[in-house]
């Protein structure tokens, strides 16, 4: 399956399919019949602009943004990173959306019933902008995991999702990022609807040059959205 | 191209904190909602109002749509419109499927013009817990002249009604019907943009 346009196709080797019945909500939920492919027009080489008029003082900061009478719990983080085309050039300006669990894997979500405390210090989501070199940073608490139930004893991995839309719509990405060496990552569905070889772009790298001294653990993750084409595609 | 794309994963149960807070009722202003006007914009108002229905025709609780739509001249607000920005009109919206007690996604916008020669319409993403990644599709208008879209002519003719909104006049305003079916004989058209 081939867009055709200047951004490139969706590389549906990294891309999970819709319907991957290990997470069992897909099979009710993902399409199934084969995409039509578009030539992209105007409308799609456009998208949604937002920049750092959107993006409020602490809203990088999920350590601050939501304190009431102290600081949230749990080992403080800072994720670092840039955002790349598919050709290694970075995308300035470009706004990313983040949320998370808080450290004993809750979600401030009224759905989410696990039975974990909530922190009334911290909501767990927020946004940042690139700079000039693609560059993006925000603070937060490393996420705890939590059970689901798509299967006996299942848990989820420590993870951060991620929303981005990049330079046009057609860029635009929801992703989570994982943390290196979690146990659960081979038990997880969702991580492995990616394959071997393409998931572990979704893991950060831990980084004593991003770690604060006395502060907060760094991590590092680099996003890698759709490139453009360098001569038009042919039919 | 020297790298891969990063893999996109779902965007889960829980987004509303994060992505559609104030429509959720959560301590955190949010980039866009339900509504794409305001008092100046110009163009025929509508509202457009659907459904996200799963394989067994069951209304899905948890998704989030967005649309990415023209002004009523048919200009988009950002910098590839050769025609230049309209900044007066966004063209963005959002809207989770959680708070509204039939599980509708509503969004408050203007009729979009004609872009290119296409006929009227606005691009939609929808994405929800049990879909790894997101699928785009597009919203007709049943009352355009739609025979002649280049885009609609890929699509085999018995599935074009999936992605034509219906028109109806109501008290509230012009209302566009326009549910998203994610499978079964009714899915809707999804496009590899």
């Amino acid at each position: 399956m081939t867009a055709h346009g200047p951004f490139s196709p969706r590389d549906w080797v990294s891309q999970p399919p819709y319907v991957w019945p290990d997470y069992k909500s897909t099979v009710l939920r993902g399409p199934t019949k084969p995409l039509i492919p578009l030539k992209q027009t105007l409308s799609e080489m456009t998208g949604p602009v937002y920049g750092h008029e959107c993006v409020g003082p602490l809203d990088h900061d999920m350590t601050k943004n939501a304190r009431v009478n102290g600081e949230p719990l749990g080992e403080r983080i800072v994720v670092a990173g840039r955002v790349l085309d598919e050709d290694g050039k970075p995308l300035p300006n470009t706004l990313l959306e983040v949320w998370q669990a808080n450290a004993a894997g809750r979600y401030i979500h009224k759905n989410d019933q696990h039975d974990a405390p909530l922190d009334p210090n911290f909501r767990g989501s927020g946004r940042c902008v690139t700079d000039g070199d693609g560059r993006y940073k925000f603070y937060s608490i490393k996420p705890g995991a939590y059970p689901w139930g798509n299967h006996p004893n299942g848990w989820r991995p420590n993870h951060i999702h991620f929303s981005l839309f990049g330079p046009s719509f057609v860029t635009r990405l929801v992703t989570q990022m994982y943390f290196p060496g979690d146990p659960l990552l081979d038990l997880d569905p969702i991580y492995k609807s990616s394959p071997e070889g393409r998931r572990e772009l979704m893991v950060s790298n831990f980084d004593l040059d991003v770690t604060e001294p006395e502060f907060a653990l760094g991590y590092i993750f680099d996003i890698v959205l759709r490139g453009r084409n360098a001569t038009p595609t042919q039919e | 191209m020297s790298l891969k794309q990063t893999p996109s994963q779902t965007v889960g149960p829980y987004f509303a904190y994060g992505l559609t807070p104030e429509q959720y009722g959560y301590d955190f202003n949010e980039l866009a909602g339900g509504r794409l006007v305001d008092d100046e914009t110009e163009g025929e108002r509508i509202h457009i109002v659907g459904r996200v229905l799963d394989g067994e025709g069951n209304a899905v609780d948890d998704a989030m749509i967005e649309i990415w739509q023209a002004d009523a001249q048919g200009r988009y607000a950002h910098p590839a419109d050769p025609r230049g920005s309209n900044l007066a009109f966004k063209g963005f919206g959002r809207y989770g499927t959680g708070t509204d007690p039939e599980l509708r996604f509503m969004f408050d916008t203007i009729k979009p013009g004609s872009v290119d020669g296409q006929a009227p319409h606005i691009t939609m993403c929808v994405m929800c817990r049990g879909m790894l990644s997101h699928a785009f599709t597009r919203i007709y208008f049943s009352d355009e002249a739609n025979g002649d879209d280049a885009v609609l002519a890929t699509v085999p003719e018995d599935r074009r009604a999936t992605l034509i909104a219906e028109r109806e006049e109501t008290p509230a305003g012009i209302v566009y019907r326009f549910d998203v079916h994610l499978q079964g004989g009714k899915e809707t058209v999804f496009f590899d943009l």
